[in-house]
């Protein structure tokens, strides 16, 4: 490992972040792997969207970006754009690094001011100002031991630590669990307002995908251990379409396309379509009646990873 | 809010020029910045600066180095005649190919523009809004 310094007099620009077919295996071999053959690419300077269902292999996929865990085989890199590096065993890679875990990645059992002092300590840009004030926000007491918090503070605990940090790789896993619905848009709009001050790269795993598609850039959906998706939001948001109108004209533009999902008032119907309307489609369906509207990137998620998990129930 | 079909940024540069248009954004006056954009909505910053992109590019918004997005002198004027042209193919032929459907009369239209009652005092007591432009461009 080549010397550098300690302290970094200027920020570094935000990371990259790549897996090249990446297996992982925790058990057997003879076992499906955490993830097997997973391949995908997170842009510098994005606010990047990880969904996968439970088990899909999003914190493994999450633990190698931040050097916590050696891949089996393949590649992983985190660095910025042309300097990038194992992130494993290295120093440099994990100081400019933050994932916070469900539970805050922080000690249980010491006052919550020292997991702040630590965290302070470690990264070369954290911004105590932006802690304590969000932490005031959030209500989050320092005296107590995260151990003594409820589920949402302690998370609310680990979602400060992972913005203070301004880390050129911040990671949020699942950070949200247990916080309220309250404290859950307090740390989106701080997550938007820092970011959009301070950019950098920041990969978030979410299951209330409503909540948060609209601060992806990029999205990657992992399943089964393996890279569904790993496009733009707005590319992801084309995939599909919605039509409202008088159900005789909707049924017309069904037109064998696969139905995400069909709900009729009288003679009314919304149907959502998978696969994209091209411009002629679009015009031909307003000049009908139709309304066209966006499809929920949680449409197409559950779409997306339901008949895999149908092939999971028939391979029982 | 920007639940349309389109692409967000998009929806958002729609905004905006109707604010301009309905003059609530006077000319050089200053719009909200990215990050206010960002935040007020809840969205990616970078998806606030395509939109403030596309609205520089069509000349309804220009840049103040340092200070932020303005609105273009003329921006108005640019975005009145544009919706000038667009108003009879995209507000009033839809409008009129109701009416047809609807059969309601070209006279009943023309007494309704004109602000008279029909020849017969309103006929049939039907209002006739229905298709009337909500003056939304698109």
């Amino acid at each position: 490992m080549t010397a550098r310094p300690a302290q970094p007099t200027t920020a570094p620009p935000p990371f990259g972040a790549e897996l090249r077919d990446v297996v992982v295996r925790y058990r057997r071999r003879d076992e499906a792997p955490a993830l097997g053959g997973a391949s995908l690419t997170v842009r510098p300077g994005t606010i990047t969207g990880l969904l996968g269902r439970n088990g899909a292999g999003k914190t493994t996929a999450l633990a190698l970006l931040a050097g916590f865990r050696r891949a089996s085989a393949g590649q992983v890199l985190v660095g910025p754009a042309g300097a990038m590096e194992d992130p494993f065993e290295n120093p440099w890679a994990v100081m400019h690094t933050q994932l916070v875990r469900e539970g805050g990645d922080v000690w249980g059992d010491d006052r919550a001011k020292d997991t702040l002092a630590h965290y302070a300590d470690a990264r070369p840009l954290w911004d105590g100002d932006l802690a304590a004030g969000l932490l005031d926000e959030l209500e989050v007491d320092l005296r107590k031991k995260p151990d003594e918090m409820s589920r949402g503070k302690r998370s609310a605990l680990g979602a400060v630590i992972g913005l203070a940090s301004r880390a050129p790789l911040t990671i949020f896993d699942e950070v949200y669990l247990g916080m309220d619905a309250p404290s859950r848009y307090a740390f989106y709009d701080a997550l938007v307002a820092d970011y959009a001050e301070h950019p950098r790269t920041i990969v978030l795993s979410s299951h209330l995908i409503d909540e948060v598609e609209r601060l992806f850039e990029d999205v990657v959906v992992v399943d089964r251990g393996r890279v569904l998706l790993a496009e733009p939001v707005e590319d992801v948001r084309a995939r599909g379409v919605s039509l409202v109108g008088p159900a005789d004209v909707v049924e017309q533009f069904v037109d064998g396309r696969r139905v995400l999902s069909r709900q009729r008032l009288g003679g009314t119907a919304q149907v959502t379509l998978f696969g994209a309307f091209d411009a002629a489609q679009r015009r031909r369906a307003t000049d009908a009646g139709l309304e066209l509207g966006a499809v929920a990137v949680q449409d197409l998620f559950v779409h997306l990873t339901r008949e895999t998990g149908r092939d999971r129930e028939a391979q029982r | 809010m920007f639940d349309g079909p389109e692409p967000i940024y998009l929806q958002i540069a729609q905004m905006i020029r109707a604010q301009v248009l309905a003059g609530e954004t006077a000319e050089e006056e200053q719009v909200m910045s990215t990050t206010e954009l960002a935040t007020t909505f809840r969205i990616n910053p970078a998806t606030a600066a395509k939109a403030f992109g596309q609205l520089v590019d069509e000349g309804v918004l220009y840049k103040r180095r340092g200070l932020g997005m303005f609105v273009a002198p003329g921006a108005r004027e640019r975005l009145l005649a544009r919706y000038r042209a667009r108003f009879f193919d995209e507000v009033l032929a839809p409008a009129l190919a109701q009416a047809a459907v609807l059969d309601i009369p070209t006279a009943q239209i023309v007494d309704y523009v004109l602000g008279r009652d029909g020849p017969d005092g309103g006929v049939d007591g039907v209002a006739p809004t229905s298709g009337s432009p909500t003056g939304t461009p698109v």
